[in-house]
């Protein structure tokens, strides 16, 4: 609980401090549901980078654009909808499961299955392989015959 | 024989998925907005006060065009849309985008002061370099450019006269585009 507290404390002085930085930052609940947002989207500019972790000049752009369409009262999904309008399925992190991201939804799975039914296969030929091998009553003859000389 | 050739399907299989993956350009993401219509908008213009929206290119077939004096592939493309418009064959409309930059200090200034500048630098600009555009609409906070889907200046879209988008091309435009790709669009598009 303690922890929590200073835990809480702390943070509360960091919004102090960012608060003098960035005058957008007003609103706590606007920039919750930013940050919240913007972390499932891509920069365009530096791409293995969020949106909300970016300090490229067009993810500034683009947060001020989220945060308007906040402000205006707009779901989460209508937030997204619009930038992949504008940008592509390309500026989510987790894309939408479509007929067009099916492979990149199941295919990995699909190549887990293939792999799976592969491994059986070749399991079962290795087991029968290795099936101890009966010897004829001709072979036993045989070998007694050879043993004995 | 088989057991040469299951491996072997996978490596070549292999081979072309990473042929054609790593021959990609990460940079080039396919725009939503081919076959949607051009995103409204009303700007002033980089000659007056006068304002200038896509509607008013409805039945032309035109061309769309990002670009910023510090960019610096807009250096590199724009002989190429100078001669290009020299042929005179289609409009090319400029967007100026957000040509006052966060760390420029101007950028501290009132807006009608950062328009003034933003326009008396792109003008000298133009001089300079010439001045491909019919006209060029002044985007200062770069809103008209999220519309537009603007990640990388220049870009460049060609509009239909129904005010379809059907071409965007991100970095700078070649001849070599213009003869093999925009070109024949145009064509085709002033045909039907």
């Amino acid at each position: 609980m303690k922890r929590v507290f200073v835990f809480g404390m702390s943070m509360l002085i960091g919004l102090a401090i960012a608060g003098e930085a960035a005058p957008l930052a007003q609103d706590p609940v606007v920039e919750a549901r930013l940050v919240h947002i913007s972390q499932e989207l891509r920069c365009l500019v530096c791409q293995n980078e969020s949106l909300s972790s970016s300090r490229a000049e067009l993810a500034d752009d683009l947060r001020r654009e989220v945060r308007d369409l906040i402000v205006a009262n707009k779901s989460d999904q209508e937030i997204k909808d619009f930038l992949v309008s504008r940008y592509g399925d390309f500026v989510l992190y987790r894309p939408e499961v479509k007929p067009l991201t099916w492979v990149l939804w199941f295919g990995p799975f699909v190549v887990l299955l293939i792999a799976g039914i592969f491994l059986l296969a070749y399991l079962r030929q290795r087991r029968a392989s290795l099936q101890p091998q009966v010897l004829s009553d001709a072979e036993r003859a045989r070998v007694e015959q050879l043993l004995k000389d | 024989m088989k057991k040469v050739f299951i491996p072997m399907v996978f490596f070549f299989g292999l081979v072309i998925f990473l042929a054609i993956g790593l021959n990609r350009d990460p940079r080039e993401i396919p725009s939503p907005l081919i076959g949607k219509p051009a995103p409204a908008f009303t700007l002033v213009t980089l000659e007056s006060d006068k304002t200038f929206s896509p509607e008013q290119m409805l039945g032309k077939v035109w061309m769309f065009n990002v670009w910023a004096t510090w960019c610096v592939a807009c250096r590199e493309e724009h002989p190429v849309l100078v001669a290009f418009a020299e042929k005179n064959q289609i409009p090319i409309v400029g967007l100026s985008y957000k040509e006052i930059q966060p760390q420029d200090p101007a950028a501290k200034q009132t807006d009608a002061i950062k328009l003034q500048v933003a326009r008396e630098r792109s003008a000298v600009w133009l001089q300079r370099h010439g001045n491909p555009y019919t006209t060029s609409v002044m985007d200062l906070d770069g809103r008209v450019g999220i519309q537009y889907g603007v990640y990388g200046v220049p870009e460049t879209y060609v509009i239909d006269p129904q005010g379809v988008i059907r071409f965007k091309h991100v970095g700078a435009v070649t001849p070599q585009l213009l003869a093999e790709k925009i070109l024949p669009l145009i064509q085709s598009l002033g045909k039907s």
